[in-house]
């Protein structure tokens, strides 16, 4: 085994924000002295835009291309190999300041509070009720509610909070604007007792939801669906857009 | 507060096994479902191994991964592919998984772990065959645990530096934030699994690592997982979930009540469902009736029933029944309160719940299990005096209308218990008769030997007066239910196993004896070659057992008459004839005793018939050495007894047998060197001979000449001095012999003391076979005289010297130089403990003392001490 590098960044979870020291330190472990004619540090930050295969002229999601790399070279002589090793880390933006508060909403579905019916009178008969604790929501906490299926002529297959983010981008020809499922958690499976509340419980991912963000030329936004399926083959989507914060 | 806690996460195992009892109890209804011989190996399973903390079921097979590596490729495509598979497929697909899941945290691979798992759970939300789904649980919560076992281990050894370990109750500061953040990437992880009941499964399966991240993390963590649940809509997919929450609960957190509660009246809210349309639908579908559907809820029912009861106070266990009344006196409740709540409390309220039981509706649960709960549970407590008997009879009316012979015997071996506690032989009679009218129409025994066999042990535990037992008209044809040879023989050790525990008196109640002969003569006529030696041992002991208890009193001959009739009937068991041989000794003895040692011609005649008895039974025997015993035994009581002619044949016999020892014998499976043995069988026969006295028409000592002639052909073992060690006692025989009068004698005998009365003859005779005798000794120790034998030589010259010491007259001249000799050969080579031969020295001078021993002074002074050089 020859020499390696390693860089141990000091914080277990490799989350900074702006202003902040990130510090730790470089290991290098070999078996005998090591050679080499400097070590330097380099910090990446890029924005890699990907144009999307679905529409032209449309960039895939913003979100994911932004990564923080930690970069360590070894540079050696000749003979030897120059070494390097990189290592990723995050940069969450300055918790915003000042007081949250919780803002609930409380929803009712029934066949006639849906849009997009083609014909009404072919769906059978339901009425689901439930809130959300509150659609602005602290990134570090869980979405939470409840919901209860009062009634349904049609058994329920399955229920499930679909987490959305919503990309726009303007322009001087417009905008456009992409929506991509980022986490779909199942909350009821099978068809559940009626007028028993369901919890609706979501941890929101770490790494592909951030705060709410909102410019001049794009926008990064949350919205909840919840998605109700029922027997044969109807489904039922509730949407619910949600403002994350970190605090 | 603390204390507490800790206190009742130390109680709670015995809680833990009996619900694994009850849930065995579960499966014997389950038993009679199709897929019976499964469902009732992973129920033994889950009784077994308690829910299995470390159950494996099948060793890893060789290209395992590889089949593994397919089944995960193929995805959904999989879980269609598991249901057109064998039950043991299935088990085998599942163990394979468990392996694999092991396979892959060990080498290092924490994602493939992760889905491996998440592919397991999503298994149990299929309820595609539904009588499989609480075998499946069972095996599928295995591997749950397995991978939360392994998610705590390995947090918990990122805490551990080189320098300390984590104490067992950690608090969260402990921990260090590299393993804090690995346990949260493991929670967010599954918080992302798409489905509702893998994620449920997996986060419960690691819920004890959130002692990791906070104090509270559990106690906040139960609640929501408990919520969960409410959105599993099959409700017995939904009643498994609650148990497996409830179990891991009570392990992390056992005093966490509140979830327990509350998984308990949320079910209850659910429990409408089972009623409902689509659970219908699926049944029809499935073609599975209710009857036999509904008693799937049963496990996992007891089990939550059993964790939210286990200490809860009275006034909780009202509410719950309370509650489960309100929903109309369901069947199923009704039976998960029985199996899972305090026996007392239940006997206390028998009636009630005998009046619940009536009104239950006939369609759903099978009402003889509801009957079998409440049974289990009058076995454990009593219930109040004054309700005793009817509680019995409104049980056995509804009972004995029990068709099917299985039900029906399920429910009556529990009732049995109860009936034996509180009632007396004519109602356990009535209950045996009806049992035998039961189980006899077309041989229906025989598919219930266990039960049948658990009502007989049931009865002989309260029975334990023989007299009385056997006086319950019903109980023998009773045992003849049991056809079968082999069960047949097990009821059988059961029932002698409690006679010789019980019984304390002798008996000679002609009942009891007719009944317990013929139960033996089973046991004995079960033996065969292929029997094995400790199951033999058993019998034997049993048998055995039997026969030391029986006694007609003074009439002797009815219990001679008794051992001929025992002998013919055990003649395949050495050690019952030998008990048999041992018996008719002491009953000559005893016969003796009466006499005060002066038979009448009616008792010489009976005595004589004894020694008859033994006699001819001692050849029947293989152990050569047990025979030689007895032959010596059987001698000692013929003598005492006045019969010499018999007495004479049985020590002929023995010494006619001497030459036919082998050299190594079989001690107890092991094959040891017979010559020790011997040694100690002869020397007690030499003391036997000094009393025999000589027969007239035989020559002097016959009997030791006889002997010694045996002894003399032996075989002995080379190297070795056994027969010279033998030689030296016949010595001291013939010393005693030659004494005026002897050591001890025998009541009513004339030894050849009072014989010959000192006869010169009679001592020349004996003089000559000492002189034999010593030149047989003499010439040993000469070829011993070789380097490696010199040991030898000389402890056996110091024995012989001792023996001439103790036995022989040193005014002899010859004898007195002998010893001399012998004295020097012990010393010679320096073999010798000097302490020995100086302490014998000292012996010598100390005895010369006395009156009569001065000729030993003379001795000692030639005797020489070696100095050590």
């Amino acid at each position: 085994m020859g020499t390696t590098l390693d860089i141990k960044i000091k914080r277990a979870n490799k989350v900074y924000h702006a202003g902040e020291m990130l510090s730790g330190v470089v290991v290098i472990s070999g078996k005998d002295s090591v050679q080499h004619q400097g070590l330097s540090l380099t910090v990446e930050g890029t924005v890699n835009l990907q144009l999307s295969a679905k529409s032209v002229g449309v960039f895939e999601a913003f979100y994911n291309s932004v990564k923080y790399t930690l970069r360590c070279d070894m540079r050696r002589s000749l003979l030897a190999k120059d070494l390097t090793k990189t290592c990723e880390f995050i940069v969450h933006s300055t918790p915003q300041k000042g007081k949250w508060t919780p803002s609930p909403v409380d929803f009712t579905i029934t066949p006639d509070t849906l849009q997009n019916v083609k014909e009404r009178a072919l769906l059978p008969k339901f009425l689901i009720r439930g809130h959300l604790n509150s659609t602005s929501c602290v990134i570090t906490q869980p979405l939470t509610g409840e919901l209860v299926v009062e009634s349904s002529e049609a058994a329920i297959k399955s229920i499930e909070l679909q987490l959305v983010r919503v990309e726009t981008c303007g322009c001087a020809e417009g905008y456009a604007r992409d929506a991509t499922e980022i986490q779909n958690i199942q909350i009821a499976d099978g068809d559940v007792c009626r007028g028993l509340s369901i919890p609706i419980y979501m941890v929101f991912p770490r790494l592909f939801t951030c705060p709410t963000l909102e410019t001049t030329n794009f926008k990064v936004e949350f919205e909840v669906n919840i998605v109700v399926l029922l027997h044969p083959d109807h489904l039922i989507t509730e949407n619910f857009p949600l403002k994350l914060c970190r605090m | 507060m603390q204390g507490h806690t800790g206190l009742e996460a130390g109680t709670e195992k015995p809680s833990r096994t009996l619900a694994a009892v009850f849930c065995l109890s579960g499966f014997c209804v389950a038993s009679r479902l199709p897929s019976s011989p499964f469902f009732c190996f992973c129920f033994c399973l889950c009784f077994s191994a308690e829910w299995l903390p470390g159950f494996s079921l099948l060793t890893a097979a060789d290209g395992m991964v590889s089949r593994l590596t397919w089944y995960i490729c193929q995805d959904k495509g999989s879980q269609k592919e598991l249901l057109n598979l064998t039950q043991q497929d299935y088990v085998n697909r599942i163990e394979e998984l468990n392996q694999s899941l092991k396979d892959a945290w060990a080498s290092d691979q924490k994602v493939k772990a992760l889905k491996i798992v998440i592919q397991c759970s999503k298994l149990l939300s299929d309820t595609s065959v539904i009588q499989f789904y609480p075998s499946k649980f069972v095996l599928i919560t295995d591997i749950l645990d397995t991978f939360g076992k392994l998610v705590y281990e390995r947090i918990f050894s990122m805490c551990v530096d080189n320098r300390s370990v984590l104490p067992d109750h950690f608090s969260p500061e402990n921990v260090n934030d590299t393993a804090k953040e690995t346990c949260l990437n493991w929670f967010f992880k599954i918080a992302s699994i798409r489905e509702l009941i893998p994620r449920f499964y997996v986060e419960a399966s690691i819920l004890k690592c959130n002692k990791f991240l906070s104090k509270t993390g559990i106690s906040e963590c139960l609640p929501r997982l408990t919520c969960m649940v409410r959105g599993i809509g099959d409700p017995l997919v939904s009643v498994y979930a609650r148990a497996y929450l409830c179990r891991v609960g009570m392990e992390v957190a056992p005093h966490l009540k509140e979830s327990l509660n509350k998984n308990f009246f949320d079910f209850l809210l659910t429990f409408k469902q089972i009623h409902g349309d689509t659970v219908q639908n699926q049944l029809v579908l499935q073609g599975v009736e209710l009857p036999s559907y509904l008693p799937l809820y049963s496990p996992a029912m007891d089990w939550v029933f059993q964790c939210v009861s286990y200490h809860a106070p009275e006034a909780l266990l009202t509410e719950m029944m309370e509650r489960c009344k309100k929903l109309g006196n369901n069947a199923l409740l009704l039976n998960s309160v029985m199996s899972a709540f305090r026996a007392e409390f239940i006997a206390a309220r028998s009636m009630d719940f005998i009046g619940m039981i009536k009104e239950c509706d006939e369609s759903g649960f099978p009402k003889h299990l509801l009957f079998r709960s409440l049974g289990l549970n009058l076995a454990l407590a009593d219930p109040p005096e004054s309700d005793r008997l009817q509680i019995l009879n409104e049980a056995w009316k509804v009972i004995t209308k029990l068709k099917n012979p299985q039900d029906y015997i399920n429910c009556a071996e529990v009732w049995v218990e109860y009936t034996c506690k509180h009632f007396t032989k004519r109602e356990v009679n009535t209950i045996l008769a009806d049992v035998i009218k039961h189980m006899t129409p077309d041989r229906a025994f025989e598919d219930s030997y266990p039960q049948l066999q658990s009502i007989i042990k049931k009865v002989i535990a309260h029975f334990h007066d023989f007299s009385v037992l056997f006086s319950v008209e019903k109980f023998l044809p009773f045992l003849d239910m049991f056809q079968k040879e082999s069960v047949r023989v097990e009821v059988c050790k059961c029932i002698m196993e409690v006679f010789i525990k019980h019984q304390q008196e002798p008996t000679k109640d002609p009942v009891i004896l007719n009944a317990l002969l013929h139960v033996c003569k089973t046991m004995h006529d079960s033996v065969n070659a292929l029997t094995l030696e400790d199951e033999k041992r058993m019998l034997a002991y049993l048998i055995n057992g039997f026969i030391k208890m029986v006694s007609f009193g003074r009439d002797f001959e009815q219990q001679l008459s008794f051992y001929v009739e025992a002998r013919s009937m055990f003649c395949n068991l050495e050690p019952v004839l030998v008990q048999l041989i041992h018996s008719v000794n002491r009953l000559a003895m005893e016969t003796r005793k009466v006499m005060k040692g002066n038979h009448s011609r009616k008792t010489a005649a009976f005595v004589r018939a004894c020694v008859a008895y033994c006699f001819i039974t001692i050849p029947s025997l293989a152990g050569i050495f047990t025979r030689l015993n007895l032959y010596l035994h059987s001698g000692q009581v013929a003598l005492a007894n006045q019969c010499l002619s018999q007495a004479d044949a049985f020590f002929k016999a023995a010494i006619s047998l001497v030459p036919e020892v082998p050299k190594m014998i079989n001690i107890d499976g092991k094959m040891r060197p017979s010559e020790s043995f011997l040694l100690e069988f002869l020397c007690n026969f030499f003391s036997t001979l000094l009393i025999v006295p000589d027969h007239p028409e035989h020559g002097v000592l016959f009997l030791v000449r006889e002997l010694l002639n045996v002894i003399q052909d032996y075989t002995w073992e080379e190297n070795s001095d056994e027969k010279i060690r033998i030689y030296t006692c016949v010595l001291h025989l013939l010393s005693a012999m030659s004494q005026e009068t002897y050591l001890y004698h025998v009541d009513k005998v004339d030894s050849n003391d009072s014989l010959y009365g000192g006869d010169s003859k009679f001592l020349a005779e004996n003089n000559k076979l000492c002189e034999t005798v010593m030149a047989q000794i003499l010439e040993h120790l000469k070829t011993l005289a070789k380097d490696e034998a010199l040991k030898r030589q000389s402890s056996l010259g110091l024995s012989f010297f001792n023996s001439i010491l103790a036995h022989g007259d040193l005014r002899n001249n010859r004898l007195n130089q002998l010893s001399v000799n012998l004295w020097h050969l012990a010393q010679r080579h320096g073999c010798v403990d000097t302490r020995t031969m100086v302490k014998t020295l000292e012996y010598i001078k100390k005895q010369s003392k006395q009156p009569d021993m001065g000729h030993l002074t003379e001795l000692a002074l030639r005797l020489p001490l070696q100095t050590r050089t």
